[in-house]
């Protein structure tokens, strides 16, 4: 199982990636939509976790890109923002969709979900 | 407690609650100019009306006195010319009818004298003066016979005239008369003057007659000034009246004389073909009787208008005063509520965002604890110490963060009672700024502060002033599409002031809008729930502070908001200036 987590905060990504890897899941991370694209482009990845809301690309459009580069690979959104847009949006785009502070937990259950409900 | 006290309407002290609107008008001074101003437009046009009325009835009456004397005058003029005139007529008759010889005899001229006083009236005696100027015969209660009259002055002109009526002199008889007579030629050559004593009881009994004002006084005088009849007043027979003789005239006239008490109303006429002038002269006082009394009424209605008016006046201006000064406490309080109420709402949508803000932090510490729990736990060798402390100091930073976040929307919602102090505006608009970066970030609007050190700080309320510029900044936002820009810029317009001006790219305003986006209730974001209070309550706070906020704004170009700001609150700041 392959993930790939993008958020612009570098101490939150990296930290759960590393939490990730040591629960046995292979966890990659990116700062930034074009990191992400770059990575995405690199390794077929099963599942990418993105932040809603980052600066100059949005969630909703780095899944787009990433969708057109990848067809087929899943995503669940973190947002620290939980507003009823956001969710709405969040949630009918994604597999997954989880308000911030998360549980690693959550985190591992929604992407066991996510690769059950097969292809995005 | 006196009456002024209890008579005292709420208003006269000002606002009882306090506020920063508390000294929104002088009450007193607006009741006072309101008093002042009803009292002069009521009460100056009634005094005027007054003052005219007052000259106008004034004249009339002294008008109608002249006129009463004057047709008084004329018609006793009339009544003396016809009187003596008639006296004339009938001696002129008697001599023409009558022979020199006939006349001569003592008891036709008796008889004539009888047939005279019977038919006409008025006679004393009778006397025949041949032309030499001797009386020839005479009948009368006077020993008059043989006299000559040569010398005598109205025998000169009955000779020269052909009649003459005198004035009233002594004569030989030595009692007061006035004679009447008539030169009659004679057939054989030569003439003869036929002569008359007129009672002048029946002058004086005319004279008396006439119905005179008060001491009013009718009299003749001669044109030199020597009184030919009794007069109340102004001296007794042949003595010489005090008053001037007036000038000679064809007609009746009247004339005022004297001022004040003694002051006079004359008419005069002289009676033509004689010596005599008729005078009536009247009291002025006397006459002016009923103007003092109507005078007296107009006074007092005037009076009397000008309390119950100033009553009415001061009972309406109060009134009014009083319902605008409720009505102004009224609003008062609901702008304060208004402006809470605006500040509790923006508190409330920063506070998505703020909670946003503060997960992002709050989900670093998640991860960093759990990273460490699980290096405890779940790692085969023990993490080294450096690993440890860093991660323990990312957590640090994180909630230093998060404290951040939270110190800066207590500060803004902390600010609720009025607070004066130093502000520096470039700070107040970081700290405003501060709130809306993330949004600025996600959006990608560029957010610049041109705020030069050198800029003075102001004496207002910090609180107020992040209001004003979190509406301004708010409202720019909302304005613009994502990747806009937004410039603040703070700036001296004046020595006295400090000015900020928030600068969007957004849509713009429409121009017809640009006049009212300040009216309470106006909004262009009504479907998307804006309430058209924003702008209207920011306009409120910057004139609590003293300030000006102006606008410009070209439709989709951008808007510019300026607010201008006194160094002290209250000093006066050019309101012109902008951005």
């Amino acid at each position: 199982m392959n993930l790939l987590l993008v958020d612009d905060e570098a101490d939150l990504v990296s930290a759960l990636a590393e939490r990730l890897s040591l629960r046995g899941i292979e966890a990659d991370f990116a700062t930034d939509g074009d990191a992400a694209a770059d990575k995405v482009r690199a390794r077929a990845y099963d599942v990418a976790v993105l932040d809603m809301k980052m600066p100059g690309l949005s969630g909703l459009d780095l899944k787009q890109k990433l969708q057109r580069l990848r067809p087929g690979l899943r995503f669940i959104f973190m947002t620290g923002h939980g507003s009823e847009e956001d969710f709405r949006a969040g949630s009918s785009e994604a597999a997954g969709y989880l308000v911030k502070p998360v549980r690693i937990e959550d985190l591992i259950a929604a992407v066991n979900q996510a690769l059950a409900a097969g292809p995005g | 407690m006196g009456l002024f006290d209890r008579l005292r309407p709420a208003f006269w002290n000002g606002a009882v609650k306090g506020g920063p609107y508390r000294s929104l008008f002088n009450y007193r001074r607006l009741w006072r100019l309101s008093v002042a101003l009803l009292a002069a437009v009521s009460v100056t046009p009634l005094c005027i009306m007054t003052v005219i009325d007052y000259g106008v009835t004034k004249r009339a009456v002294t008008q109608e006195n002249l006129h009463r004397t004057a047709i008084t005058t004329s018609n006793t003029r009339r009544t003396l010319s016809y009187f003596l005139d008639e006296r004339l007529a009938a001696l002129n008759f008697a001599a023409r009818e009558e022979s020199y010889a006939a006349l001569a005899r003592p008891e036709r001229l008796a008889g004539l004298l009888a047939d005279l006083k019977a038919a006409f009236g008025g006679f004393m005696d009778l006397g025949v003066i041949d032309d030499a100027g001797r009386q020839a015969a005479y009948v009368g209660p006077y020993d008059l016979l043989g006299i000559d009259y040569s010398s005598q002055e109205w025998f000169k002109r009955t000779v020269e005239s052909g009649y003459c009526i005198s004035d009233v002199f002594l004569g030989f008889r030595n009692v007061p008369h006035l004679v009447v007579s008539v030169r009659a030629n004679r057939p054989e050559g030569g003439f003869f003057v036929l002569r008359a004593a007129v009672d002048t009881q029946r002058i004086n009994d005319i004279l008396a007659g006439l119905d005179l004002s008060g001491s009013g006084d009718a009299f003749l005088v001669n044109h030199a000034g020597i009184l030919q009849t009794m007069s109340r007043s102004h001296g007794s027979v042949l003595e010489r009246l005090a008053l001037p003789v007036p000038a000679r005239a064809e007609r009746t006239e009247v004339y005022g004389t004297g001022d004040g008490e003694n002051s006079l109303i004359i008419g005069y006429a002289y009676l033509e073909g004689t010596p005599l002038v008729l005078m009536v002269v009247k009291r002025q006082a006397e006459l002016m009787q009923p103007w003092y009394a109507l005078r007296l009424d107009l006074v007092g209605f005037l009076g009397g208008s000008v309390l119950a008016i100033l009553v009415v006046i001061l009972g309406v201006a109060t009134f009014m005063v009083e319902k605008i000064f409720v009505a102004d406490q009224t609003r008062v309080t609901t702008l304060h509520q208004m402006e809470h109420t605006n500040r509790m709402a923006s508190i409330g949508r920063l506070a998505a965002g703020v909670a946003h803000e503060i997960n992002n932090p709050l989900a670093v510490i998640n991860e960093q604890a759990g990273l460490l729990k699980d290096l405890a736990v779940l790692a085969k060798a023990p993490p080294p110490p450096e690993r440890l402390s860093g991660i323990v100091d990312t957590i640090l930073a994180s909630v230093e963060r998060a404290g951040a976040i939270t110190k800066r929307l207590l500060s803004f919602a902390r600010h609720q009672d009025v607070h004066i102090e130093p502000v520096n505006v470039g700070k107040a608009a970081g700290e405003v700024l501060g709130f809306l970066a993330k949004e600025a970030e996600y959006r990608r609007i560029a957010v610049a502060v041109e705020a030069p050190d050198d800029l003075p700080a102001i004496e207002s309320d910090r609180g107020k002033i992040q209001q004003i510029l979190l509406n301004l900044v708010n409202n720019a936002f909302q304005a613009m599409d994502d990747g806009g820009r937004l410039v603040l810029r703070v700036f001296a317009p004046d020595p006295d002031c400090v000015a900020i001006s928030v600068a969007d790219n957004g849509c713009g305003i429409p121009a017809a809008d640009v006049k009212r986006i300040f009216e309470p209730f106006f909004s262009t974001k009504k479907k998307k729930g804006g309430t058209g209070l924003g702008l209207s309550i920011t306009y409120g706070l910057v004139q609590e502070l003293g300030g000006d906020l102006a606008v410009e704004s070209e439709l989709g170009k951008g808007s510019t908001f300026t607010v201008t700001l006194p160094l002290v609150k209250g000093a006066a700041c050019e309101p012109s200036a902008r951005g």
